[in-house]
């Protein structure tokens, strides 16, 4: 199917549609431009962009998502990269961590530290930090079911660093829809989830005010294999989501909404990508005046980071992922991101070696200051066919919002499995392209190589697991039991209850009950969620 | 008449990553192929398990956690245990070269898959494998 006898290859047509399957005519004129035009970047609907100045006010922020084996190794890694000139950090953690089990847990075998750091207590928050003052450095923790206890953990750092809470800058993820939608991390079922995401919002407005509780995230929608259409707009309708429990939750909008913060991918498609990210921000403009009366400007505007598609990475020819990765990240700060992780060449293979992340961080850093596209906000806006895939993308990606705001809302559409068979369609009928040749992977698909390249490979030390066992079983001895007990019997009831379990999850860290004792308390509470799984 | 092909795919361990399963899935279904799908999180007992009551001829492990080298022996260990060793055991997703080696030499495993594999390899795979072990 692939090769003609003899190697003797067609000469290949190019798309008549973007990677998301949007028909694409051969050159575009005027007529495409929108009138949102006339609003210059900084300015309501912000389809250019949040701020006037853009980059020449301050750069985005090159945050590499890093975290492996123990918090000790991990802590070094945060040393290295912040010495390379990283300007944030942003935690990786691992498997049994992200559903809410200890590392000598029998469900967490072969998994501790593979896949991020583990982190079983209070004990290893306060190894993984140490050195990094808190007052200083953003720190950004991907983890949803469990946010609620693993930012308790950071803020008990914080206090033992003597850093105030409000001096306190970062964002956790804490996106739990887009779990029961594509990512399937999650422990209870989505109604009392939702109550602590909202639990986590409600105390960040009043007592963490610059760091970001929710990061609302298309990211691993668009890695689960949708499109760039259904990445928005299930993104932007989990957005309205959170937005209706807080303010049900009895917040105004205009307190918590400029702290919510959203996360999306940058795929292959450098048009549609840029399109994607003006589009996102005029949809969300547009419903936080207009749909929930926000009046202060900052509850209009999306932020929001980008991390490029590991989706896209191969395992052919890793060389090859370099390049795709610095187009991708091009396409985010022409989309202007406020933050930005590029991926390593390696990480279709395993977590990224120091060579590896250390070569993906340069290749924001050449971006930044030698190509000279940050200088000026928005530089292709204006560009008759951007304009008008941006118009494309927002139609289709508010025909989607509107057919889930008829479901019900996203929590109905997702118990319909209404989100995850949109993906599974999408990304079958990716695949199927791929076999049929008609999306070409360079070096997958056509231009193979049968010289493989090696590349040197981060091991994880296999010790890890053995390492993080005994020191969570060591601490279960050490400390007060009875306090811990008392600290979880008092979770129970507040979860059982009404009240917001923020202060509770404090108590309970604070006299280092581990994760795995307090998502079973919680589990205990609410149960756990099944899902029917759809192909 | 010919007895179509049964296929466990089953996804193990605790990444919730399902995307290839399921299109995986799909493809095995659309050749023609009786395709029971586990879910997520499963043990290999759970496996083991559901490869016994549902009959199959053929499971399908995806992994792409680096927890292979866990699940993947214990679930060859309970299908020797239960006298299953005739069943194909296909492992998919990011298994390093070195490890798909030592587990189709020492686990007994089939075949390995990695990213970029094409649907229509592994469907010949299963067929031409099925039909040298009839």
């Amino acid at each position: 199917m692939k090769d003609t006898p003899g190697g003797v290859r067609v000469p290949l047509a190019l798309s008549h549609q973007t990677l998301s399957g949007i028909p694409v005519e051969p050159v575009y004129g005027p007529e495409a431009v929108s009138p949102d035009l006339v609003h210059p970047p900084g300015e309501f609907p912000y389809v250019r962009g949040i701020h006037r100045d853009m980059y020449r006010g301050r750069l985005w922020t090159m945050r590499q998502f890093s975290g492996f084996a123990t918090p000790e190794e991990t802590n070094a890694r945060y040393h290295y990269l912040l010495e390379q000139g990283q300007t944030g950090l942003s935690v990786a953690f691992d498997l049994p961590t992200l559903m809410g089990y200890d590392a000598d847990h029998p469900n967490s075998l072969g998994e501790v530290g593979k896949c991020g750091v583990s982190i079983c207590s209070l004990e290893d928050m306060e190894t993984l930090f140490r050195g990094i003052p808190l007052g200083d450095v953003s720190v950004s923790m991907t983890i949803n079911s469990p946010a609620n206890v693993i930012w308790a953990m950071y803020l008990a750092v914080a206090e033992k660093q003597g850093v105030p809470y409000d001096k306190l800058a970062g964002t956790l993820q804490n996106d739990i829809l887009k779990e029961f939608i594509a990512q399937k991390e999650y422990i209870y079922p989505p109604r009392p989830s939702m109550r602590l995401v909202t639990d986590t919002i409600e105390f960040a407005t009043r007592y963490v005010p610059r760091y970001n509780p929710v990061s609302i995230s298309g990211y691993h929608i668009r890695e689960a294999g949708s499109t760039a259409v259904q990445e928005l707009a299930f993104t932007l309708r989990d957005g309205i989501e959170y937005v209706d429990w807080a303010v049900a939750r009895g917040l105004n909008v205009d307190e918590f909404a400029p702290r919510l913060s959203f996360f999306f991918n940058a795929h292959n498609d450098f048009f549609e990508e840029i399109a994607k990210y003006r589009a996102a921000r005029k949809i969300w403009a547009e419903l936080m005046r207009n749909r929930y009366g926000a009046r202060d400007e900052r509850s209009w505007k999306l932020r929001f980071h980008t991390q490029t598609a590991g989706c896209s990475l191969t395992w052919q020819q890793p060389y090859n992922n370099v390049v795709r990765t610095a187009l991708q990240a091009l396409a985010a700060v022409l989309g202007g991101t406020q933050s930005l992780h590029t991926n390593s060449l390696d990480e279709a293979y395993a977590l990224p070696s120091e060579h590896a992340v250390t070569l993906a961080l340069r290749t924001q850093q050449i971006i930044a200051h030698e190509s000279n596209v940050a200088s000026v906000a928005d530089p292709l806006g204006g560009s008759y066919y951007l304009e008008a895939l941006t118009a494309e993308i927002e139609r289709r990606a508010l025909d989607y919002i509107h057919r889930i705001d008829q479901m019900g809302g996203m929590i109905p559409a997702i118990e319909r499995n209404f989100p995850q068979s949109e993906i599974a369609d999408a990304s079958f009928d990716y695949q199927q392209r791929i076999e049929r040749d008609d999306q070409i992977i360079v070096g997958v698909n056509r231009y193979q190589s049968s010289s493989g390249e090696q590349i040197e490979l981060l091991q994880i030390d296999r010790t890890a697991e053995q390492t993080q066992c005994e020191k969570v079983a060591a601490l279960r001895r050490r400390r007060d039991r009875a306090r811990v007990d008392a600290a979880l019997n008092r979770l129970s009831q507040a979860a059982g209850g009404d009240q917001n379990t923020m202060p509770f999850l404090l108590d309970a860290v604070r006299v280092y009950a581990t994760v795995g004792e307090i998502c079973d308390t919680l589990r205990g509470v609410f149960g756990t969620y099944q899902e029917t799984s759809v192909l | 008449m010919d007895k179509r092909i049964r296929v466990l795919v089953a996804k193990a361990g605790l990444d919730g990553h399902d995307r290839g399963a399921k299109v995986i899935a799909r493809a095995l279904r659309d050749a023609g192929m009786e395709v029971i799908y586990t879910g997520l999180r499963q043990t290999p007992e759970m496996i083991v398990n559901a490869a016994l009551q549902e009959d199959v001829q053929v499971i399908g492990l995806s992994i792409l956690s680096g927890a292979h080298n866990a699940i993947v022996p214990r679930v060859m260990q309970l299908l020797r245990e239960k006298g299953m060793d005739d069943v194909l055991v296909l492992v998919g997703g990011i298994v390093p070269d070195e490890d798909a080696a030592l587990l189709k030499q020492n686990q007994g495993v089939a075949g390995v898959f990695q990213p970029g594999a094409s649907l229509d390899g592994i469907v010949q795979f299963i067929r031409s494998s099925l039909e040298r072990t009839a």
